[in-house]
């Protein structure tokens, strides 16, 4: 077995071992409040009429929910490095021959495995709970596994240079301010032709607004694109965004990521645990 | 114990500067293979910074550092996977099971086999070995301190290393896991396979673990050689008392019986209380320590950071 074949094996495992881990015992509560506290606002909101479209904002925001869980696992990466970091994680994985490689091998595929439950939570209920989804045709599951698919590499990497420029757990947790304040502009829970105009442009710029719209375009009728901005799903426009954040996350990501690996010795982490004892103490 | 011809690790005047402090002058020492090389030392001497140079997790000023033959910071992934590194105790991988965390991180030195030795070390052999048999379901976390101690050391064996390092490996431990610990490292050394390095500021750990101790203070190798060669070479004079004729002497003298001799055939019967004390390299040692301890300047352990325990 070649080293590069057996890195990739070691840390597709680890992945896989640490996936499980994460919806074991308490764990499993933790996981489950999010999505299922989401899918009560969409039961909520499954009969309320948007603006005397005759579309039901359930349905609007079920897909969107989507797209939005999606971007959370940026989030999630933030929070496994600077935490990992910290109690040494990354330097045990330092000691290993590729253990670096190994080690974000796993990390995408736990990181990746933990969006793809989610969904499931979601999308499996929520189907039942909103009507007018479209799941029946390979059309929308075509759309929707491209725009997961650059979803998850452009916010994991995009993640992934955060994390190793933020310094410990407590910037990672005040990191999820504005991404909160983002979602809250990019129309996952109320459609973003409601917004001002500056707003919108915003938002727009930022990898949720469009994968909430990617979502919508896969799972809803044509029809429905009439409430989106330009009255369409903009397929070329939501490709070149993702793909854009995608591929700058690419470039970043190993070159930070390298940097960040590299600082890491036994007397740093020792450091990182005094003042870990200190923001405790 | 006859030690073998080649050359582990070579060390040849290793400096290191942080701004205007020097941590590290003129280290220069070496190792041969299936050696025990203990790094003895005060707090704040150097002990850390020497030891993450060798690791290749950390830069130097100046010198010349060959490990397994290559320069650290250089060494590619076929020498990471000679190289073993019990690192000091800490919190990582704390959901994990004691068995799949040995069999995953031991999974990497799978491409790594020789014709001579087989990696990574079989799990089940390795936790029966460091004595976590009852523990191999466990979560990492729920093991006692002693325990993740051990698990420390399997994983930095786990691949088999023909080099290992161990830093400050019992930091905080009770007399029997230190002891339990030493066990285990003193069977490992049994091989002659591995040669290992550790670094303590227990001169007592040093002597019972290390065929060779070097004493590192203020960032310079002050003593090198077996702990019998170290009491000779450094250590001081012994301490003779006694009384005569109700009063009271002391004399210092590197020939303790010679001198003890001479003062019977000159007083005969008159001498009483006799005492003498050999000079230990204890003694050598504590006095180094002490005055480490009250020179020490905070800046000066700036970057040398070792953890408060």
């Amino acid at each position: 077995m070649t080293p590069s074949v057996m890195v990739i094996r070691s840390g597709t495992r680890r992945g896989l071992i640490e996936l499980r881990q994460a919806f074991a015992g308490f764990e499993l509560i933790n996981q489950l409040l999010w999505p299922v506290a989401t899918l009560v606002a969409v039961f909520f909101l499954r009969d309320r009429e948007f603006r005397d479209t005759g579309f039901e904002l359930g349905t609007l925001v079920m897909p969107s929910v989507l797209g939005m869980f999606i971007a959370l696992g940026m989030i999630l990466v933030i929070q496994y490095l600077t935490v990992e970091r910290e109690d040494g994680t990354l330097l045990r994985a330092k000691t290993l021959p590729h253990g670096i490689r190994g080690y974000f091998i796993g990390k995408l595929v736990t990181t990746s495995g933990c969006i793809l439950v989610y969904l499931m939570i979601l999308l499996v209920p929520g189907a039942f709970i909103v009507d007018g989804l479209r799941l029946g045709t390979a059309g929308s599951w075509l759309t929707l596994a491209w725009v997961l698919a650059l979803g998850l590499v452009a916010t994991q990497s995009i993640g992934s240079v955060l994390g190793a420029l933020i310094s410990n757990p407590r910037g990672a947790g005040v990191m999820s301010v504005p991404v909160m304040a983002l979602i809250g502009i990019s129309g996952i829970f109320y459609p973003i032709t409601s917004l001002p105009d500056w707003l919108q442009a915003i938002a727009q710029v930022f990898p949720i607004y469009w994968l909430g719209l990617g979502m919508r375009s896969a799972l809803l009728p044509d029809d429905m694109a009439a409430v989106e901005l330009h009255h369409s799903w903009r397929h070329l426009e939501t490709f070149g965004v993702l793909g854009a954040w995608a591929a700058i996350g690419l470039v970043l990501a190993p070159i930070v990521l390298r940097r960040m690996a590299r600082r890491e010795s036994g007397s740093r982490v020792a450091e990182y645990r005094e003042k870990a004892l200190q923001r405790v103490g | 114990m006859k030690l073998s011809d080649e050359i582990a690790l070579e060390v040849d005047g290793l400096r290191m500067r942080y701004g205007t402090n020097d941590v590290l002058k003129d280290v220069t020492f070496r190792a041969h293979r299936g050696e025990v090389l203990a790094l003895l030392g005060p707090n704040g001497a150097g002990k850390t910074t020497t030891i993450e140079i060798l690791e290749g997790f950390r830069g130097r000023s100046g010198g010349r550092v060959e490990v397994l033959g290559a320069d650290p910071p250089h060494g590619d992934e076929s020498w990471r996977a000679r190289i073993g590194i019990v690192l000091q105790s800490w919190r990582d991988h704390g959901k994990w099971r004691v068995r799949e965390l040995l069999a995953h991180l031991g999974s990497y030195y799978a491409a790594y086999s020789t014709d001579k030795i087989t990696r990574p070390w079989d799990t089940a052999d390795l936790i029966e070995h460091v004595g976590l048999t009852d523990q191999g379901d466990k979560q990492v976390r729920m093991l006692s301190g002693g325990q993740r101690r051990r698990l420390d050391v399997a994983i930095g064996v786990v691949g088999r290393p023909e080099m290992l390092f161990l830093d400050e490996p019992t930091a905080g431990f009770d007399p029997e896991a230190r002891r339990a610990f030493h066990d285990l490292i003193l069977g490992l050394a049994a091989s002659g396979e591995t040669t290992i390095m550790l670094t303590t500021h227990d001169l007592a750990e040093a002597e019972k673990l290390a065929d060779r101790i070097m004493i590192l203070n203020e960032g310079r190798i002050v003593a090198d050689g077996t702990p019998g060669e170290l009491a000779e070479q450094f250590v001081g004079e012994d301490e003779v008392r006694w009384t005569l004729d109700g009063q009271r002497y002391v004399r210092s003298t590197r020939a303790s019986t010679r001198f003890v001799h001479e003062l019977f055939k000159t007083h005969g019967d008159a001498i009483n209380d006799l005492v003498v004390r050999p000079s230990s390299l204890e003694d050598t040692y504590l006095s180094l320590v002490r005055k480490a301890e009250s020179t020490h300047d905070p800046a000066i352990g700036a970057g040398v950071k070792e953890p408060a325990r």
